[in-house]
């Protein structure tokens, strides 16, 4: 392959730059961006299958509220005395479900792992801006995981005031145990996540900015590193807001002031605060929880992009389309917050004006998943366990942000806001999809992390049981919110008119059990091929991009000799005239004549006349689309 | 090399499989064995449960049974608990049985796993091996998952969909119901078209033997057009959207005015309800001056608050305007009415106003929907606590006579009691204010 770096210069790097690895250095305290991306993603993992432990349990509660489950007692205790669990712990667990799978999983799992992958070296960098800020974006994240989990161990539990911990519940300790001491642990431990995003995105912002190789200007970047460096900034403008509203809770907790706290009577005791506004908390933490929808979900179509391009053998269909929408995500997601608030009793005029820019964000989200379906059309489509991932992840985006014009219209939230509509929603739109983007990413790049490939098999097993049983769970959720059924309730047998819902609780408790079990034949494929899978190529899926340039075997600095310069864009695949059907991006034009098109020189018209000279030459006509 | 892997394979997994149904078959057995012990313990408990009712039958008359009755209620009390105490080692064994069920489960995947690899080994080895094989039965199970999953949406919308839809017996509900039913058509062609394309491009577009891509990066027109239609699909939505949610939420001063008020209160685990009596306004409350008697924390100086009345369900005549006043004694609940098209969350701090008119009474409903126990129900739907998933109100909805007849049934909140405590608490304070003033 014409991409194979010659390592004339390996001796020369490896000589300055020789230093002893250690265990600890190596594996533990890394500083590099590979290895960083590892950990990141196997620490997502276990957060991942953690929270769905947690989510299985609360929804064996909902399908059989009236039973008792022994069992449930050996491993929650108290928790589930006789085997019932109790409302407390289930809004625990429900509360922990969501922190766990939003920040852990799907912020940093995702996009800490692929952006530390792939930001270096689809850019053709050594590594980072700066390896130790990396490595201590890492730490905190692991150190806020730690502290997370340990919150089960406390006396009182943890929190469970709702993943959105609305004070006054969250602030006020005896209007829920979970308010206390879990919730003083649920703030630092997100308070350290937060430190960790902004050290990651630092890093990702000023790597993308600056240390792209040569040749690799900004229009030549693969979809993937756009929507990493625009998740970036959405992160480091919105999470730092969090830190606002999360300290200042603090203080409401701990010190005694009153932000968010004013005229309060909890259970019969007349608290002092005096002054402050729970809807000020509302504002600011969705002021980064609907940003932080988007750090979910665009890390997610970049990976997906990529892997549908690669996969169709074909260009992703309007790249700048696919930028310019990405943007428009971007900027759109700071200036619709308040569709959360519609019935908070924020002021209805300012509902109004949310609503006009939530519905107006549909149309970069509609023509992305246009693009997509006309990548495909007319593609040579190879289907890759990721490739089915990357469709799968199209399906959920698309049903699953349809629905949003039904919620992000005010007047129809008012029915359905805090349902199990938004539940299905917001399943289907950001955690079903993120969650298949992350899973198309692991499968297509796992050769680059481990050097070794995953089991195709298991990989289709896998897929197809998570996509049926995701649809068989999240689908009837929108009749249940449609009906009125709030979500958050430990049980459906207060009211009449919700029993008819049971029959299908238990559908859906089924297919997550299912689907939940389905997650060990990712897990058994995943671990064990980093030791037994089948060695990898350099480049097992014919693609185009920098990341396929390198060794297989992972070195310091990523390519032994000097790094590739790029000389055209990463999608040139089934390009007519070439002889095979990708084009890698460090393949300069003067290799492949007699595939160019006008439209690649960019008006250099030195390179159009040699161009069209050797056209002359070789008879070659081409035809102007 | 490679048979000499498969063979190591093979054998691992027939010992998995051995192992596996060695420690299934017993396990069988002993939840056969469980079972009959079960049920054993079940007869056994129904006979006690018959000496008692036994026992119990003469205790009427003969008190010296009712004291041996006591003794074996008792005996039963203190042979109760002593289980509940120690989990039932059963509980363990159908733990292991679930676990040996989903080993064995995981052992037939791998064995169907190997049966295929080895089944593809020899198709290569004879030379028949199609490369594509696998890329088109996967691409014909997105076509088969095309079919379910339409089906399984037509499903959905037939079944669950008539089990949750009730026509808004509100007037801005049925305009918000017309608005729902024109988004839902608009999204069900959406999905639907979408999902025909993602499914059956990979089947039509397979990669095959001698197939190649069409080069095809951009073609400005159909992306302009794909971003101008949704836009203008949007922008009637947002227009649609934005004036019911103006009519809804904006009502003119003079209507407000005109309207019945009614205050609810929400806290932990239960609503108040309180009607502004003859002069038809709500006295002020303060928290402050919460008492386990004034539990309200109603302003008895202000003298509107005298005739408030305390409902114990909300009954609201039909056909009449009604405006809520939403408040909350301690954390954030949530006001919502699904059948009335409904919703304002009660803030701690600050009064939620949400006016509509119902059209529809309890009994035209409950014809309606052939059930003569039907009720509207208020419930909360923002996660306060334990007891959020049972935190409700009764709605009635009734005749504007059946609604006054109601009223003048109900109980004021300045209870002779309340009275009572509100002077004494007054004397008080101007013996204070008379002993300050000495000072």
């Amino acid at each position: 392959m014409s991409s194979t770096v010659i390592s004339h210069g390996a001796a020369h790097h490896d000589a300055h730059d020789h230093h002893h690895e250690t265990f600890l250095t190596k594996y533990i305290f890394s500083q590099d961006h590979k290895m960083i991306a590892k950990q990141f993603l196997i620490t997502g993992i276990v957060m991942a299958v953690f929270a769905m432990v947690l989510s299985i349990l609360f929804r064996i509660q909902l399908a059989w509220p009236e039973k008792d489950f022994p069992i449930l007692e050996i491993f929650l205790g108290k928790w589930a005395e006789g085997g019932r669990m109790k409302p407390e712990f289930f809004l625990s667990l429900v509360t922990i479900h969501g922190t766990m799978m939003v920040f852990f999983v799907l912020t940093a799992g995702l996009s800490g792992t692929f952006s530390n992958l792939l930001i270096p070296y689809q850019l053709g960098a050594r590594d980072m801006a700066s390896p130790l800020m990396n490595m201590l974006s890492y730490w905190f994240f692991f150190v806020a995981c730690v502290i997370m989990v340990a919150s089960f161990f406390v006396e009182s539990g943890p929190a469970a005031a709702g993943w959105t911990i609305y004070p006054p519940l969250s602030a006020v300790p005896t209007s829920i145990p979970g308010s206390g001491l879990g919730m003083t642990l649920w703030l630092v431990s997100m308070t350290l996540f937060i430190a960790s995003q902004v050290l990651g995105g630092v890093n990702y912002v000023s790597t993308v900015l600056n240390m792209r190789t040569k040749g690799m200007d900004l229009w030549k970047m693969p979809l993937t590193i756009w929507a990493f460096f625009l998740t970036a900034i959405v992160g480091l403008l919105s999470f730092p807001v969090l830190v606002s509203a999360v300290v200042l809770l603090f203080f409401d907790r701990s010190v005694g002031t009153s932000f968010y706290l004013s005229d309060l009577v909890v259970q019969g005791q007349i608290l002092p605060n005096e002054g402050g506004s729970p809807i000020l908390f509302q504002h600011l933490f969705w002021f980064l929880g609907h940003p932080e929808v988007y750090i979910v979900v665009m890390p997610a179509l970049g990976l997906t992009s990529e892997v549908i391009s690669t996969n169709s053998r074909k260009p992703i269909f309007g790249y700048h389309a696919m930028v310019y929408s990405l943007v428009g995500i971007t900027v759109l997601s700071f200036i619709v917050w308040g569709h959360h608030m519609f019935v908070t009793g924020m002021n209805p005029f300012l509902g109004g004006v949310f609503m006009i820019t939530t519905l107006i964000i549909a149309v970069p989200s509609a023509v992305k998943a246009f693009n997509y379906i006309a990548t495909l059309w007319r593609g040579n489509i190879r289907f890759t366990p990721a490739m089915m991932f990357a469709i799968g992840m199209v399906s959920f985006f698309v049903s699953g942000g349809l629905t949003g014009l039904y919620l992000g219209n005010a007047a129809l939230d008012i029915n359905l806001h805090d349902t199990y509509f938004v539940v299905a929603h917001f399943h289907l739109v950001m955690g079903s999809a993120s969650i298949f983007g992350m899973l198309c990413g692991v499968y297509h790049w796992y050769p680059k992390m481990f050097g070794r490939m995953m089991d195709t098999k298991l990989g289709y097993l896998h897929f197809w049981l998570t996509f049926i049983g995701a649809y068989l769970v999240f689908f009837p959720m929108h009749f249940m919110g449609i009906d009125g059924v709030p979500r958050r309730y430990y049980a459906f047998t207060a009211f009449p008119f919700m029993e008819k819902w049971v029959s299908v609780n238990m559908l859906i408790t089924w297919a997550a059990i299912i689907a939940g079990l389905a997650q060990v034949a990712f897990l058994w494929n995943f671990f064990s091929s980093i030791w037994k899978g089948k060695k990898a190529t350099q480049n097992p899926w014919n693609a185009n991009t920098l990341e396929w340039t390198t060794p297989v075997e992972h070195i310091h600095g990523n390519w032994p000799g000097e790094i590739p310069t790029v000389y055209r864009w990463p999608y040139d695949y089934s390009k007519p005239g070439h002889d095979t059907d990708f084009i890698p991006q460090d393949v300069p034009f003067s290799e492949t004549m007699s595939s160019n098109l006008p439209h690649d020189f960019e008006g250099n018209e030195e390179a159009i006349r040699i161009q069209n000279e050797w056209n002359k030459a070789n008879n070659r006509e081409i035809i102007e689309k | 090399m490679k048979f000499k892997i498969n063979n190591r394979f093979k054998a691992a997994l027939g010992c998995l499989l051995a192992v596996g149904l060695l420690f299934s078959t017993p396990s069988f057995a002993l939840q056969q064995d469980s079972t009959a012990q079960d049920t054993a313990v079940s007869m056994t408990a129904d006979t006690a449960a018959a000496a008692d009712t036994a026992a119990a039958a003469p205790a009427a008359t003969d008190s010296v049974s009712t004291v041996s009755a006591a003794g074996a209620t008792a005996a039963t009390a203190t042979a109760t608990p002593e289980p509940e105490k120690q989990i039932d080692p059963q509980v363990y064994k159908n733990m292991t049985y679930y676990i040996l069920l989903f080993l064995i489960v995981c052992t037939i995947v791998a064995v169907i796993g190997k049966v295929l690899s080895i089944y593809e080994l020899t198709k290569r080895m004879n030379g028949k091996y199609n490369p594509f094989a696998n890329n088109t039965f996967q691409s014909v199970l997105f076509i088969i998952f095309l079919v379910a999953f339409l089906a399984f949406v037509y499903y959905g919308y037939a079944v669950w969909g008539s089990w949750a839809w009730r026509d808004a017996v509100t007037e801005h509900g049925q305009r918000i119901d017309t608005m729902f039913i024109v988004t839902t058509v608009i999204i069900t062609v959406v999905l639907v078209l979408v999902h025909l394309l993602l499914f059956t491009f990979p089947y039509i577009y397979r990669m095959r033997a001698k197939t190649k891509a069409y080069y095809y990066p951009h073609n400005d027109t159909i992306e302009k057009i794909w971003t101008i239609v949704p836009a203008i699909v949007l922008t009637v939505l947002v227009l649609f959207g934005f004036f019911t949610w103006r009519s809804i939420t904006n009502v003119p001063e003079d209507l407000q005015k005109s309207a019945l008020q009614v205050e609810v209160l929400g806290e932990q685990f239960q609503w108040q309800v309180r009607y502004p009596g003859a002069d038809g306004v709500i006295g002020k409350r303060n928290y402050k001056m919460t008492t386990p008697m004034n539990s309200y924390g109603i302003d008895f100086n202000d003298k509107n608050a005298w005739d408030d009345i305390q409902a114990s369900d909300i009954v609201l005549p039909v056909n009449k305007s009604v405006r809520f006043h939403i408040i909350s004694k301690d954390i954030i609940h949530s006001f919502y009415i699904p059948d009335f098209r409904v919703q304002i969350n009660a803030v701690p701090g600050m009064t939620n106003y949400f006016q509509f008119t119902p059209t529809v009474t309890t009994e035209e409903m409950r014809e309606r929907m052939n059930d003569p126990k039907y009720d509207y129900v208020m419930l909360c739907n923002k996660i306060c606590g334990s007891g959020h998933f049972n935190m409700q109100k009764k709605v009635v909805v009734v005749t504007e006579e059946e609604y006054k007849e109601w009223l003048s049934t109900q109980n004021k909140y300045f209870t002779e009691d309340l009275q009572k405590e509100f002077t004494a608490v007054d004397s008080k304070d101007s013996k204070e204010l008379a002993t300050a003033s000495l000072n």
